[in-house]
């Protein structure tokens, strides 16, 4: 098949969720109880705020993975004609990499990879 | 109609020259897709189920229990009874969640997971789109499953499911590039992206035997990434049951919860399919260098057999880590990604290059 047919697919999987639920919400039995709709955490009602500001350390692994993400992006169309390009790209890739590993080493001395 | 259990491409060239000789080629068309959505969504059900309920067997095996046994023969029918409980609970929207976000996660999850099995290679020739990208593909794809999970762990508006998206995001996201590192290590050997190609690199000894030991490194890293990716213990503490109550899907009922279980199976069955076509040959028989007669014997195996066993042995492999090792908390699974496996990861991918320049693999 073609590659359009990709599409295909992406409709299957919405017309099996959307079919389930739409099922769900009309054929099981259905009672009201306003408790029934808090949400659930630990019995007694919730305190405070959920949607409030959140760990840094989160953030930085997320930067972190941006950066070696597009290094990877980098390195797919270099690992498939490696073949052809021989020794002088090995180089290159080296040159490539020690400067990531120096980023890397870098956030390692910063403690950027610690979490607290 | 021509049936080759060896090569589907005569089954399927067959169906297509059957519709064609009555319908127009719109028809064929519709035909074709209706065909193949009908055939995908049967073998997710179908193998989904089967997946649940030798999770709870094997769990059952290590715990020397017996596991279900109640509905049907051995429990066969349990998984299929749970589902039709599932089916009939009722939906509940908690009524501080965010409900169109809420509503959509259960949709992102399946559909990341149904684009995925696009580009699996069931057997020769049953593979509904041979993407010349196809491992970057498959690896794009399924990376994007990680938006359902914080989707569903934000919107939810409960402290439980917000933790465990986070920390859910934050392992799939870190080990994303060890998967995606040792699928660089296994291009560089095949040097080829396209999943057909790369099997058919194969046909003289499974790249894990051929790549000498970067591509066993990359097979192991590539293991405990994949299991990671999936949520899957030791690295389950997304959904730590025992603080988290259920992380991220804390508050889905119902059928939607069934969903994000059914697309964690799925997502198993990826990553093992890839395992397989990358590191142990895909639906390739089994050869031993000039010994013929073994490998006429092994040659006599359908190859969709082959794929299945090879899929269903590292599924078997990353379900024994699960019931075997204790989980591990958020600072060891970083630390691992960060300061062993990347590394690691990148040293191996500049040996592997050097053992393909100097055509030091067999």
């Amino acid at each position: 098949m073609a590659s359009e047919s990709l599409i295909l697919f992406f409709i299957t999987a919405v017309v099996l969720v959307g079919s389930a639920l739409i099922f769900s919400s009309i054929v099981p039995p259905r009672s009201n109880n306003p408790a029934k709709f808090e949400p659930y955490e630990c019995g007694i009602e919730t305190y405070g705020e959920t949607w409030l500001q959140y760990t840094v350390g989160y953030y930085i692994f997320a930067i972190l993975f941006l950066i070696f993400d597009v290094e990877a992006v980098f390195l797919f169309p270099w690992a498939t004609i490696i073949r052809e390009a021989g020794m002088t790209a090995f180089i290159e890739i080296l040159i490539f990499f020690t400067i990531l590993g120096l980023g890397l080493f870098y956030a390692w001395k910063k403690h950027a990879l610690k979490w607290e | 109609m021509a049936f080759d259990i060896y090569d589907f491409t005569s089954l399927t060239s067959s169906i297509h020259e059957g519709l064609a000789t009555f319908l127009p080629p719109v028809g064929v068309l519709i035909a074709e897709w209706l065909l193949v959505g009908i055939s995908v969504l049967l073998f997710v059900a179908v193998f989904g189920l089967i997946l649940v309920y030798l999770e709870r067997k094997v769990c059952a095996l290590f715990q020397q229990r017996l596991g279900p046994m109640r509905v049907g023969k051995w429990g066969l029918l349990q998984t299929i009874a749970d589902f039709i409980k599932l089916l009939m609970k009722e939906l509940i929207t908690p009524n501080k969640a965010d409900k169109f976000l809420y509503n959509l996660a259960p949709f992102i999850v399946i559909i990341v997971t149904f684009m995925a099995i696009a580009a699996i290679p069931f057997a020769k020739g049953l593979q509904a789109i041979d993407f010349d990208i196809g491992v970057l593909y498959v690896s794009s794809v399924s990376s994007l499953g990680v938006i359902g999970v914080l989707l569903a762990g934000w919107s939810s508006n409960n402290k439980y499911s917000l933790i465990g998206a986070m920390r859910s995001g934050a392992q799939i996201i870190s080990y994303e590039l060890s998967v995606g590192m040792s699928l660089i290590t296994m291009i560089i050997l095949a040097g080829s992206m396209q999943i057909s190609e790369i099997i058919q690199a194969q046909s003289t000894g499974w790249f894990i035997f051929t790549g000498h030991i970067p591509a066993v490194i990359a097979f192991i890293v590539f293991l405990i990434a994949g299991t990671a990716e999936t949520n899957r213990g030791p690295f389950d503490l997304a959904e730590a049951e025992s603080e988290l109550t259920a992380g991220f899907h804390t508050e889905y009922s119902g059928i939607k919860f069934a969903f994000f279980f059914l697309a964690e199976y799925v997502n198993l069955f990826i990553v093992s399919a890839m395992a397989t076509v990358l590191f142990l040959g895909g639906w390739m028989p089994f050869h031993v260098g000039s010994l013929d007669g073994f490998n006429a014997v092994m040659d006599f195996i359908p190859p969709i057999f082959w794929f299945f066993g090879k899929v269903m042995f590292v599924i078997f492999l990353i379900m024994w880590f699960k019931w075997t090792f204790p989980r591990l908390r958020i600072d060891q699974i970083l630390t691992l990604e960060w300061k062993y496996l990347l590394p690691v990861n990148l040293l191996n991918i500049l040996l592997m290059t050097l053992i393909v320049l100097m055509g030091w693999h067999f």
